[in-house]
């Protein structure tokens, strides 16, 4: 039985046709001691249905670290976006979701995948501006959720 | 980087999360709850300007 409701897919094939490159999802599990692990695969395994851009690729910690390790991966369930640059070649996003995306987390994943896509980014040319300016060393920003 | 803070309450604990949202940046600036965009680009910069702390595990 689908999470998602027929219009609730309705809805998401419709926003995911806007989309101009294709998303891999990168999932990283492990097979034991991962509660929420199959909660998360059953969650984004209702994406590429909605989208032929969107595919699923999955990791195991603990048979293949090295490539977790590449993603910066070290728990799991975690989830990393994979864009596309001009090229075509692989850029991956740098966006991570570690943790079960359920409830209004499932957007924030949704609204990620969609800008991965191509969608226009919602930070102002300012912003943009003042970032690319200020910033010139790797730095990360967590941000805390809980279920609702 | 979104955490589900109530799967990892490590952490959490390390972070000091009693409320949703929070944005640590770089280790070292927290916003708590959700900001407007220009605030939170501000609070991006000053975390910016700060080393990054090399996060446990």
């Amino acid at each position: 039985m689908a999470l998602l409701s027929t219009a609730d897919q309705d809805r998401l094939r419709a926003a995911f046709a806007a989309m101009t490159r294709t998303v891999k999802i990168v999932f990283f599990t492990q097979t034991l001691g991962c509660e929420t692990c199959p909660e998360t695969r059953q969650i984004i395994d209702e994406l590429p249905a909605l989208s032929d851009k969107i595919a699923i690729e999955e990791v195991n910690l603990v048979l293949e670290g090295d490539k977790a390790a590449q993603y910066g991966i070290d728990r799991v369930p975690a989830l990393a976006l994979v864009g596309k640059d001009d090229d075509g070649a692989d850029r991956d996003s740098r966006i991570r979701f570690v943790g079960a995306p359920s409830g209004y987390e499932f957007i924030s994943l949704v609204q990620a995948v969609l800008l991965v896509g191509g969608r226009e980014p919602a930070l102002t040319e300012a912003n943009r501006m003042k970032l690319a300016a200020a910033i010139d060393q790797p730095m990360t920003i967590q941000v805390f959720t809980t279920p609702t | 980087m979104a955490v589900e803070a109530t799967e990892y309450p490590d952490l959490a604990r390390r972070y000091q999360v009693t409320g949703v949202p929070k944005s640590v940046v770089n280790d070292r600036v927290e916003i708590l709850g959700a900001l407007p965009q220009d605030a939170f680009v501000e609070q991006v910069l000053a975390g910016a300007s700060e080393p990054e702390e090399q996060p446990k595990a």
